[in-house]
């Protein structure tokens, strides 16, 4: 009788590489350094609640009740989509596992042929055509993949971001393909509210300084002087940000390319990825589809208790095949490339054929349907994974 | 000496498991035509004696077309795009995406042709989206069976012992 060995269901995001913090098992994803995040979140709150703790009585009063509604729609936007931008996959990809990295690797040396001893091996720069432009892939010493068009690493996630913008630390992660729109109509609406903010405070001092005179209005409140402020200084950035993103929108452009000037210069490849039409280029970054996560954070790892033999069938995730199931795989595990077995005759491979067609695959137990298929288990854990046969 | 330890397997899943033990090839990405998820269609030699040319270009193909239909900007990611913002993208805390769905049908594809095709030739061909979306991977491996090893395997449990 072996022991059983209960393990700990362990999420993948767990065991995931590069420098981000997770929060809600898994369902948020951070880069580490939060605490600017936290000022843009005070910044906001703080000025909004000030924006209908003292404007908004007057105003809906002597103006329209319109007034603090709309602001308040324009304020839980702004918070959705920073929320949105800060908390989601900006698109990282995930690093080789370690077959895919040593078969790019067979690849690169075969390509470079025979490099002479002592002389350092050309860099390792994949050239593809896109749209009849040449662009370089670089590689990524880090992940150990060539990185895909746009694709760029993130030294304070350490991760390879797929179409990477930029890392924002307002918000707190990097912006990427998948939630660069987010950002974008944050920044957007976060320049309407401030704008919106801005124009009220003025028409209440105003109004107000009509009614009992400048300096009372400012007594009475005080915080439209804070908001005042805070809106002076976040309009000029935030809108030149706005306007910014809206140029490289246009021209289908990220930061990072725009920063390295990838696409400018007389000398240099145009951007093979406009469509040289300004309302197609917004279209496709803004309306385009909502990419998924490659991540996989909530997935389950596959961790299997080593010695669960003796233990009844049904804890077992084998419990989970039907009678019919019976692909007669089995595998001869060996510590040397696989070396063909000489027993095996030729004619019982048409049965394995047979029953492997018969095959439902059911999904396991331990996997719980997420939305997307588990990831592939890294190499040590597979080995832990299968059940040992001890009796041969 | 070398280590022989036998393990029977009884489904595909389980022999994802045991890819560490089988040789694979990896089918690189396409970028001619920009960063649209698409795989390249030309024939790997590692597989010129397990497969036909013409099944493996299938395969590929209809990947790249699902993909294609997945990353489509036209009338219905407009609907979707705009429907989501006008909700802040709350719906999508709800509602799943095209671009789930057809992922969804992707990986039904591959479980078909797995079980039709390649699991009878000693292969197993891995989705995409397990490797981000990078590489599609063929495992393979020499199949043996359960009597000539010594394995035996009982038919009700459905363990080896």
């Amino acid at each position: 009788m072996s022991a059983v060995m209960i393990t700990r269901k362990v999420r993948k995001w767990e065991k995931l590489p590069g420098k981000n913090t997770f929060c809600c098992d898994g369902r948020v994803m951070m880069a580490r350094q939060k605490g600017v995040f936290y000022l843009t979140l005070f910044l906001i709150i703080g000025t909004c609640s000030l924006f209908f703790a003292f404007e908004c009585p007057y105003l809906a009063v002597n103006l329209s009740p319109a007034i603090p509604v709309f602001a308040a729609l324009l304020f839980l936007f702004v918070m959705a989509m920073l929320l949105r931008t800060s908390f989601s996959d900006p698109g990282v990809l995930p690093r080789a596992l370690p077959e895919e990295a040593t078969f790019i690797e067979m690849e690169i040396e075969a390509a470079n042929g025979n490099v002479p001893a002592g002389q350092r091996p050309p860099p390792r720069i994949r050239n593809v055509q896109i749209n009849n432009q040449i662009v370089k892939l670089k590689y990524c010493y880090t992940c150990k993949i060539f990185r895909p068009p746009r694709a760029s690493h993130c030294s304070i996630c350490d991760n390879c971001v797929d179409r990477f913008d930029h890392h924002c630390p307002w918000v707190g992660n990097c912006v990427g393909k998948r939630n660069y729109r987010y950002f974008y109509l944050f920044t957007l609406s976060l320049s309407l509210l401030t704008i919106y903010i801005f124009t009220f405070d003025i028409v209440h001092v105003v109004m107000r300084s009509v009614d009992s005179g400048f300096l009372n209005t400012l007594k009475e409140t005080p915080g439209t002087v804070l908001e005042v402020l805070v809106c002076f200084f976040t309009l000029w950035s935030v809108v030149g940000l706005t306007g910014f993103h809206t140029y490289l929108i246009s021209l289908n452009q990220t930061t990072n390319e725009d920063i390295k000037g990838s696409w400018s210069g007389k000398n240099r490849v145009q951007n093979p990825y406009s469509h040289k039409n300004i309302i197609k280029n917004c279209c496709e970054v803004l309306c385009g589809p909502a990419y998924p996560s490659v991540l996989d954070r909530r997935g389950l790892m596959q961790e299997d208790s080593p010695a669960s033999e003796t233990s009844p069938p049904s804890s077992s995730s084998m419990n989970s095949v039907p009678q019919t199931t019976h692909a007669m795989l089995c595998l001869q595990k060996t510590t040397a490339p696989l070396i063909p077995n000489e027993h095996t005759p030729d004619d019982v491979k048409p049965s394995i054929a047979d029953s492997a067609e018969k095959t439902p695959s059911p999904k396991e137990e331990e996997s719980p349907a997420p939305k997307l298929p588990p990831l592939a288990s890294p190499e040590t854990d597979a080995e832990t994974s299968i059940i040992k046969d001890k009796a041969h | 000496p070398l280590k022989n330890t036998n393990i029977c397997f009884h489904n595909l899943q389980e022999l994802r498991h045991s890819a560490s033990l089988a040789t694979k090839v990896f089918i690189q990405r396409d970028y001619s035509e920009g960063t649209v998820c698409r795989f390249q269609t030309k024939f790997p030699s590692e597989l010129d004696s397990r497969i036909e040319r013409t099944l493996f270009e299938e395969t590929v193909k209809t990947l790249n077309s699902y993909y294609a239909e997945a990353e489509m900007i036209g009338g219905q990611s407009y609907l979707e795009g705009c429907l989501a913002c006008a909700t802040a993208y709350i719906i999508f805390l709800c509602m799943e995406t095209r671009y789930e769905k057809v992922l969804k049908k992707i990986s039904g594809y591959i479980q078909e042709q797995n079980e039709k095709i390649y699991a009878p030739r000693g292969l197993l061909l891995t989705d995409p989206i397990e490797r981000g979306m990078r590489v599609v991977s063929f495992f393979h491996g020499r199949l043996f069976t359960a009597q000539n090893l010594g394995c035996k395997c009982d038919e009700k449990s459905s363990r080896c012992f």
